[in-house]
């Protein structure tokens, strides 16, 4: 029967109660990003902490500046800096413990160096060796990400599963506000949420994705504001300020850890120097504005801090300069020795078992080079 | 002599059986996709899985495959041993990215440190009528891609078998369900080990001497009933049933050319750029001197795939295959 032929019968009926799934406000970020240095709140941040952080800060830009180094003398084939970002990449890896996982992106080798990684293993990626020059497991490091966003479903099924076993595991996953635009932000947010997986989203706004400004990235009122549309917090931070960093992020991995949920945090921060070495960033952007976020550096406004509450003197900035110079020669030095390459690798692992079709090009290519051998007299291998 | 109770079942069947004793079997083994759960799946190869092992083994996810694969690859980062359903095989692209970039790579990346033990379940090809969308032959993007095996059953046994040759397997591995298969039967045991076939091998499905026809998943059906039409032509056809694209079997393939001389790939994929001009080439580079005819191929046509009420004139056909047949060069014979 239709409507038509019930007419007079039909008695119209309100449509089922609605009301929101949850509530909207809790979830939204404050109106200024969170800081912590040169508010009152500073009093009564840990000095240890600071500390640490000033410490990891200072060796953390002497990285950036030696990895660029090293892309103009020829031994890294590019590097994406993270100079000005130090607070982020830092405050990253510290608010994690060691049974958890961090994924980074491919801008964020210095999370995983404070992480504990080897920065030579850390930069096979971008000297061009090998793609991960680490084992992932070992210090609970996804292989740095270059596909934009990719990584993050990685870091929510990984939480996701860590939760199944009943194992006390949070997941920490990086991305850039380029990367937000991307249909894997979306789904791992979503996927996150729906699950209420253990993981925390680290975006850092550094302003850029390469050239393009973020204001034609997204209408959104802030990155942070997303969250509000999968059900999950969104936070705010000063991404410079390496306390409140610290802070925030501490807070979103506790809550994980203690079955809350996922958390976006979006970290205000700069790119200070080009997306590579291979890009010119004077194409896009003036250098006042670069000016304007020197005023505002991390390391900057940390040893103000320290300076302020006489928690470091000038002797005991030196000293942690210093050690950030032998880190530096450390790495240096190594860098400086060529890699060892076995071109036989590019088989040994494509598949747990080469296929037949496999041995056999590795068969032919162990035959040029035993021809190349033979006409460099044995140098080679 | 022990005598074993055959039964029939449908591949569909058979692919449930797979996925419950693969879970039964291995706690870390995760069923995950759209309507797997409480629905069974669309194809219902899920049913009764949830019920079963519970829903966070077997999980209803949101609809979205790069998310869909992409948490599959962190769970599998974690120990666990996801079996992903894409629902079909044109709903399989938004994950190509996570498939191409991270599930075929990871192992390899991390120097084998990371292998990913990922089963990917694609219900492909046509021959159902499906609406567009539904009916792509989508396996040469999978055969392009290093790091990833593909295998693709055509039988109710090889469907069990595969399945859970795939699940066992420590690399990715992409199952392609020919979905008009899907409710042919066959007598099958299920309780018979032998029925786990190893990735990797051809099989001969039809002995004959006067040319090969090489084919695999959804076009195994349609060589046989071609082979048994032929006899009246005069023609003994062979039929080699790939069911693993990658690795490849050169071996067996090669061997039933060397007898017969000659060979025809038949399949549902376009033939440009599609897996027939690869298994023509390794065919006449590894048995030109037995060849007495070129290699032809019978493919689906270089169109996005038709209408429903047009298939038919798509996809490879007896009549087709039986046309091919006869220009492989008799008349330099006699």
């Amino acid at each position: 029967m239709t409507v038509m032929e019930q007419r007079g019968a039909y008695r119209p009926s309100p449509p089922p109660a609605w009301q929101p799934r949850t509530d909207p406000a809790p979830l939204l970020p404050d109106a200024q990003p969170h800081r912590v240095l040169g508010t009152e709140a500073a009093a009564q941040a840990d000095p240890a902490l600071l500390l640490r952080l000033h410490a990891e800060l200072v060796r953390g830009r002497r990285y950036n500046t030696q990895a660029t180094a090293l892309t103009k003398q020829g031994r890294l084939a590019v590097y994406p800096s993270s100079t000005g970002q130090e607070a982020c990449e830092v405050a990253a890896a510290l608010a994690l413990q060691d049974r958890d996982w961090l994924f980074p992106s491919y801008r964020d080798t210095l999370a995983a160096v404070a992480r504990g990684l080897d920065p030579v293993q850390a930069l096979t990626l971008l000297r061009g060796d090998w793609h991960t020059g680490y084992d992932p497991r070992e210090h609970r490091v996804a292989p740095l990400c270059t596909p934009l966003a990719t990584q993050l479903p990685h870091a929510v099924g990984l939480a996701h599963a860590a939760r199944l076993k009943g194992d006390d595991v949070v997941a920490l996953a990086m991305v850039g506000d380029g990367g937000t635009s991307e249909g894997d932000f979306h789904e791992a947010l979503n996927f996150a949420a729906v699950w209420q997986a253990p993981v925390v989203f680290l975006v850092q706004n550094n302003g850029f994705a390469i050239s393009v400004p973020l204001a034609k990235q997204t209408a959104a009122p802030s990155l942070a504001h997303k969250a509000v549309g999968y059900g999950m917090p969104g936070r705010l931070v000063d991404g410079n300020d390496a306390a409140a960093v610290h802070e925030v992020l501490t807070a979103a991995v506790q809550r994980a850890r203690e079955g809350g949920g996922p958390t976006l945090v979006e970290a205000i921060t700069y790119r200070v120097d080009a997306h590579t070495n291979a890009d010119d960033a004077t194409r896009y952007r003036g250098d006042a504005e670069v000016e304007t976020w020197r005023g505002h550096d991390p390391i900057a406004l940390l040893e103000h801090e320290l300076t302020e509450r006489g928690l470091i003197d000038e002797a005991g900035i030196e000293a942690v300069r210093q050690d950030a110079e032998e880190f530096a020669a450390g790495l240096r030095a190594r860098m400086n020795q060529d890699p060892v390459l076995d071109p036989m690798d590019l088989f040994a692992h494509v598949y747990a078992e080469p296929t037949p079709q496999l041995r056999e090009q590795q068969a032919q290519l162990r035959a040029e080079l035993e021809a190349e051998d033979d006409s460099h007299g044995g140098a080679h291998r | 002599m022990i005598t074993v109770a055959l039964k029939p079942a449908t591949m569909a069947q058979a692919l449930t059986r797979a996925l419950r004793d693969a879970m039964a079997a291995d706690p870390t083994v995760h069923v995950m996709g759209e309507d797997v759960g409480t629905l069974g799946g669309v194809f219902r190869v899920t049913d009764g899985l949830a019920k079963e092992f519970g829903e966070d083994r077997c999980t209803d996810t949101p609809l979205a495959e790069a998310g869909i694969l992409g948490t599959a690859v962190g769970m599998a980062m974690y120990g666990l041993r996801p079996v992903v359903e894409m629902q079909f095989d044109a709903f399989a692209y938004p994950a190509f990215e996570q498939l191409i970039s991270h599930v075929a790579k990871m192992r390899n990346r991390t120097r084998g440190a990371m292998p990913l033990p990922i089963t990917i379940r694609v219900p492909y090809g046509g021959g159902i009528g499906g609406v567009e969308h539904h009916s792509d032959a989508s396996e040469a993007y999978y055969m392009a891609t290093p790091g990833l095996h593909v295998v693709t059953p055509a039988t109710v046994a090889d469907a069990y078998g595969l399945l859970r040759a795939a699940i066992a397997s420590d690399d990715p591995v992409v199952v392609l369900e020919p979905k008009r298969l899907y409710w042919s039967k066959d007598s099958w045991n299920p309780d018979d080990p032998q029925t786990v076939e190893p990735v990797g091998r051809a099989v001969v499905r039809r002995s004959g001497r006067s040319a090969t026809l090489i084919t695999y998943g959804p076009s195994v059906p349609v060589c046989l009933e071609a082979a048994e039409a032929a006899r009246e032509e005069g023609w003994d056809l062979e039929v080699v049933d790939l069911r693993s694209l990658v690795p490849f079997d050169d071996e067996t393939v090669s061997a039933s050319v060397r007898r017969t001389g000659r060979a025809v790939v038949v399949h549902e994929s376009g033939g440009f750029g599609g897996p027939g001009g690869e298994i023509a080439a390794r065919v006449t580079e590894r048995c030109f001197h037995h060849l007495e005819a070129p290699v032809l191929r019978v493919a689906g046509f270089d169109i996005p795939y038709p209408p429903p009420m047009l298939e038919r004139h798509h996809l490879p056909g007896v009549d087709r295959i039986l046309d091919a047949v006869g220009r492989l060069q008799w008349e330099a014979e006699s």
